[in-house]
């Protein structure tokens, strides 16, 4: 089966409404095509389920969600839940499983709209039953609406932890303590962007109350963390950390939550072939995009925090610039009607990013994030240590591809999304390199799993959507 | 590992069966979900060392979670229960002779 718009967008979080409902104000047939099951992306998970339920205390930014989705849903725009692509072909052709039926999608652009994902933060113990993110929790939070069982640790830094423990509190969760990884230093760092930030006055103020709150609720918090290491047998059950000047502090735990920011979710836009470049005060690489967001790759935009990281409001921007850009690209518009739609756009996307250079140095993760003890599993799925990579990266200065080959790290089921930037911090550590001259793996199809069966289903009957 | 929000609230309307077991759960709930509510929440044991995993990300990133849902090995955060679904955790590598067996 096969289906034909102009424009298929990947993803429907803040940036894959917004241009799929802006798309269709200029006359595009526009698909939109999501893995998960509703729309919302991470930050609006469940939002339409949730609607009818007391969850207010999930904030007003989770419940402005709703009115972007039911835009969605009246725009006109086709949507396609729990479908993975797993292969795009240049002109363009998506590929796409939605349980076990597949089928292909031609499309004349596309704006990929994957958003982020939390820092892969290994240490000791990481992959013990009982450890997540805080991400996870959030989501857990949304659907179907769970909170930890038993008091919860949460280990991190930045704005993500102190807004789950405040969501926590007012839904009866118990919270053991807050371990604060961010180093001191930092605090430093950031002060000279903080009048810039505050130019977004309202958003720092609101996060500065997050704190303030948690400082006042008493939860035992402890700053200067480091050296984290989870402990248990099967489940996890304690955490050793240091903390201050270096003091040994055990706890016992069997629920640990841990972040480190959020960096852009590159797997597509590597795996098309688009240029990245390094950004170095989000330790990320970031796709080349210009003024619409228009990648390397022709007619292939990128929009939202896999833009690179903004934020909601940000990614509502970039998404419908992105689908401006593509409907100037298709004649839909004409120049000066796009500069007139995206001017006020361009002007609300500076407000919305003033506070990156404050919290990007605020938040900044520190290096032990990236040198993790010799014991530490890197690779999850194919459990490769630190130590078996240190080693080999000392022979030869092997590049990510050719440690992957000798290793198999990167090549299990999450194909390096959970240690793709470890591995290249310990080649570039290990080798004296900087990481923009490491790079990373190199992302090749399928995307995401598909089977045999899969694959061979693939007809080019062309159905209408 | 975790539990509801607010459990005096039945939203439990389904039956779905992990290794044979029936387990209520909410229609359209991420799987995964439901598996952090049980006494066990492990997925599966890794085919190199069989060592216990249990959901991590919760947005199909990490594959953690990868289960034999209805016949066929799928991420559980990334599926929404249904009534009747079969579920089967995959404990260490696969055994060419017991699947000959199975067959």
């Amino acid at each position: 089966m096969r289906h034909t718009v102009d424009l298929a967008i990947v993803g429907s979080g803040p940036a894959g409404i917004s241009a799929a409902t802006e798309a269709r104000l200029h006359g595009l047939s526009v698909l939109v095509i999501d893995e998960q099951p509703a729309p919302g992306g991470q930050i609006w998970r469940g939002v339409e389920r949730n609607e009818g339920r007391n969850h207010h205390a999930l904030g007003k930014d989770y419940r402005v969600g709703i009115e972007f989705v039911m835009a969605l849903r009246a725009s006109g725009a086709h949507y396609m839940p729990d479908c993975q692509i797993w292969q795009i072909e240049s002109g363009f052709t998506l590929y796409c499983t939605r349980k076990q039926d597949s089928f292909s999608v031609r499309a004349a652009r596309v704006i990929l709209a994957t958003g982020a994902q939390e820092r892969p933060v290994p240490f000791p113990g990481w992959t013990l039953p009982g450890v997540m993110t805080v991400g996870a929790a959030q989501i857990l939070l949304k659907t179907p609406g769970e909170i930890p069982s038993t008091p919860v640790w949460v280990a991190g830094s930045g704005p993500l932890p102190l807004l789950y423990l405040t969501q926590l509190r007012r839904f009866g969760g118990r919270i053991g303590g807050y371990l604060d990884t961010t180093p001191v230093r930092n605090i430093r760092n950031a002060l000279p962007f903080l009048p810039q930030a505050l130019r977004q006055g309202s958003e720092l103020l609101k996060g500065l109350s997050w704190i303030a709150k948690l400082q006042f609720q008493g939860i035992p918090t402890f700053r200067n963390v480091r050296s984290l290491e989870a402990e248990g047998e099967p489940f996890l059950k304690r955490l050793h950390f240091t903390y201050g000047n270096g003091k040994a502090r055990t706890i016992e735990t069997n629920v640990l939550l841990v972040h480190e920011g959020v960096i852009p979710s590159i797997h597509m836009s590597m795996g098309l072939g688009c240029e990245h470049s390094w950004n170095e005060d989000q330790q990320c690489f970031v796709p080349v995009l210009d003024r619409w967001g228009h990648s390397s790759t022709p007619g292939l935009f990128v929009a939202g925090d896999g833009a690179g990281i903004g934020g909601a409001k940000a990614a509502v921007t970039r998404g419908r610039l992105a689908a401006i850009g593509a409907a100037l690209s298709l004649d839909k518009l004409r120049p000066a009607e796009g500069e007139r739609f995206s001017a006020p756009l361009r002007r609300s996307l500076d407000r919305s990013l003033a506070s990156r250079p404050f919290l990007d140095q605020l938040f900044r993760p520190r290096e032990d994030v990236f040198s993790p003890p010799d014991e530490t599993l890197i690779c999850r799925c194919e459990e490769i240590t630190a130590a078996e990579i240190r080693a080999l990266a000392r022979i030869g200065s092997p590049g990510p591809n050719q440690l992957k080959s000798f290793t198999r790290a990167g090549m299990g089921p999450c194909q390096g999304r959970q240690c793709g930037y470890t591995v290249a911090h310990i080649l570039a550590s290990t080798q004296g390199r900087s990481i923009g001259d490491v790079g990373y793996y190199r992302i090749r199809p399928p995307f995401k799993p598909v089977t045999l069966g899969e694959l061979t289903q693939i007809n080019q009957e062309e159905m209408p959507l | 590992m975790f539990r509801r929000i607010d459990p005096e609230i039945n939203y439990n309307q389904v039956t779905v069966y992990i290794d044979g077991h029936g387990v209520a759960a909410e229609p359209g709930e991420p799987l995964a979900a439901v598996l952090l509510r049980l006494d066990c929440p492990i997925a599966r044991k890794t085919p190199i060392s069989a060592k216990p995993r249990a959901p991590y990300c919760m947005m199909g990133i990490c594959f953690e979670c990868m289960m034999v849902i209805d016949g066929v090995l799928s991420r559980a955060c990334v599926t929404a229960v249904q009534q009747g679904m079969q579920v089967e955790r995959q404990c260490g590598a696969r055994d060419i002779e017991a699947w000959k067996h199975k067959k």
